[in-house]
């Protein structure tokens, strides 16, 4: 059928503007702040060439966000992922009550980061805190969970799952409604060949699931932010800060936008190859269908 | 019988352990300072309900102001974008031209970045268009940002309809804009319901962006409400869990009214949580 060229373009004209501009631009635009030094007030942004960069390799805290990303990474897809799959394997079954109980592992998806990090704030307080008074109860020493630097990046990666093992389970139910009902069933009674069959026959069958689950997992895993900055800001001493963290502190607040954009450089490289894999896969099975 | 106990039991557990941060946090916006302090019984309701934290933080914590704040920035940001990506998505679905799938590419790409590409000179932007702390500074990026998820999601719904309708309207000469109105967008309302119910939640929950772009208090959303009470409130848990609650509860609600919607949307589209 032959319809006048310009007739997609004047539908999409302004969301396309819209999204050049608040989108689209700004990508750019960070590219080309990363090469400058220039403090967010003053009119004349300084071009710096690669020092940004330079300086970033030579930052000790960049260093330790980095490899806090790395333990988001790995909590997040390592863990996350195999929790959810546990739990969703559990509750997919037609007994009096799944849906209740599904309903209530949903939740933690509706709330903000900054409202779990509220919660979470009580529950891992060091003097009054539930964890910690439960610890004493039991006869065991309290722990600094916001305040250890060894300890207060996989406190906030704890409360940061109790969303993010909802999620990947709301992906693998929905997985699971391609898995014959039986075959999950057999599973959990069938001892011995169980663990077989969850391996050869349901784990390939729910790749897709897994595909998603795992690179979206990642990609939140490396731009995890709310959470770090309401419960810590990043601290003690940096000891928990993540890349967007990091990013936000010295741009926001030490009026270094220059190297702030160098960091969201570095942390949109790091990002790209996931989300390249997740678009060709999902435009892949878009065709498929 | 063995199943049933096994589920029973392990699916209780969890789902225990699941809720217990919701009724740690609930049951500590009804107790005292003192009570909490002393007691430490946090999984225990109180001795006595003290539902006034919830006044005072609505009140004397202004969280009834930024209350109203979300609602003002959450409603336009989702319907801005709904219309807006329905208007992209009809153009991506059901016509060809050159750079449809780059420009499928382009909404979907952008919808994954870190949001600190966006960061600096998305707030460059606004100050120098003169809407940083503003209202329409925060609706005008939340549309603009959400319109990439929004326009896959409605574009891979649009695919589903099967073309044939497409093509009888425009052979019985039906004007594109026509067809858009009266024949898609009909056939679409569920969709672009699953994700209004998604994108108000997610816009609700927005905190990054009212941080970079709101400064003065009266503009101020909900969740940077809340994050404000750790300074004049930090000592009184009490009322810092009643404003959680408060920032909580819509989201809720909508939620366990559409369960169902939410659900769809998130798997249909599969792309973010």
């Amino acid at each position: 059928m032959t319809t006048k060229k310009w007739v997609p373009y004047a539908f999409l004209a302004v969301p396309l503007a819209m999204y050049s501009i608040w989108v689209i631009y700004p990508i750019i635009s960070t590219f080309v702040l990363s090469f400058t030094s220039w403090d967010g007030v003053s009119p004349t942004i300084k071009f710096i060439g690669l020092k940004n960069f330079v300086e970033l390799f030579n930052d000790p805290y960049f260093g330790v966000s980095v490899i806090n990303n790395i333990k988001w990474l790995v909590g997040f897809a390592g863990v996350c992922v195999p929790l959810g799959l546990l739990i969703a394997m559990l509750l997919d079954q037609k007994f009096k009550g799944t849906k209740i109980y599904k309903t209530l592992i949903y939740l933690p998806m509706t709330l903000s980061f900054v409202v779990i990090g509220q919660i979470w704030c009580w529950i891992l307080e060091p003097r009054h805190g539930a964890i910690n008074t439960i610890l004493n109860m039991l006869g065991l020493e309290s722990v600094g969970w916001l305040s250890d630097p060894n300890v207060v990046t996989y406190s906030l990666i704890m409360a940061a799952s109790w969303r993010q093992i909802s999620y990947t389970m709301v992906i693998y139910l929905a997985g699971l409604k391609q898995v014959p009902n039986q075959l999950i069933e057999a599973a959990w009674v069938d001892g011995a060949n169980a663990w077989k069959r969850f391996i050869h026959i349901i784990i390939p069958m729910l790749k897709p699931a897994t595909v998603v689950a795992v690179t979206v997992s990642i990609i939140d895993s490396l731009r995890a932010f709310d959470i770090v900055y309401v419960l810590t800001r990043g601290g003690p001493f940096y000891s928990s800060s993540v890349m967007a963290n990091y990013m936000y502190i010295q741009s926001f607040h030490n009026y270094r936008m220059g190297y702030g954009s160098a960091i969201a450089v570095i942390q949109f490289l790091i990002t790209l190859g996931f989300i390249l894999f997740y678009m060709r896969y999902v435009l892949k099975s878009e065709e498929e269908r | 019988m063995k199943k049933l106990l096994i589920f029973y039991i392990l699916g209780t557990l969890i789902v225990l352990l699941w809720v217990s941060p919701f009724m740690i946090s609930f049951f500590t916006s009804v107790k005292t300072m003192d009570e909490l302090m002393v007691e430490h019984q946090w999984w225990l309701p109180p001795d006595i309900w003290h539902f006034e934290n919830y006044v005072t933080a609505w009140t004397d914590a202004n969280m009834g102001r930024y209350f109203l704040n979300t609602f003002i920035i959450t409603i336009p940001s989702v319907l801005g974008t709904l219309f807006l990506s329905s208007l992209g998505a009809y153009a991506l679905a059901w016509y060809k031209f050159k750079l449809s799938r780059i420009l499928l590419m382009v909404f979907v790409g952008g919808m994954l970045i870190p949001f600190q590409m966006l960061l600096i000179p998305v707030y460059r932007l606004s100050l120098s268009m003169n809407i940083y702390d503003s209202y329409q500074g925060v609706i005008l990026f939340h549309i603009a940002f959400q319109l990439g998820f929004c326009t896959f999601f409605l574009r891979n719904f649009m695919k589903t309809i099967p073309s044939s309708i497409f093509d009888a309207a425009m052979i019985d000469g039906a004007s594109h804009f026509l067809i858009y109105r009266k024949l898609v967008l009909p056939l679409v309302t569920p969709a672009m319901a699953a994700l209004g119910i998604l994108e108000f939640t997610w816009i609700w929950n927005d905190y990054l962006w009212s941080l970079v772009l709101i400064q003065s208090d009266k503009y101020k959303p909900v969740t940077l409400g809340l994050v404000n009470l750790q300074g004049q409130w930090v000592t009184s848990w009490n009322v810092m869990a009643a404003g959680a609650i408060i920032a909580a509860v819509v989201p809720l609600i909508v939620f366990l009214m559409f369960q169902r919607y939410f659900i769809e949307g998130l798997t249909v589209g599969s792309v973010k949580g």
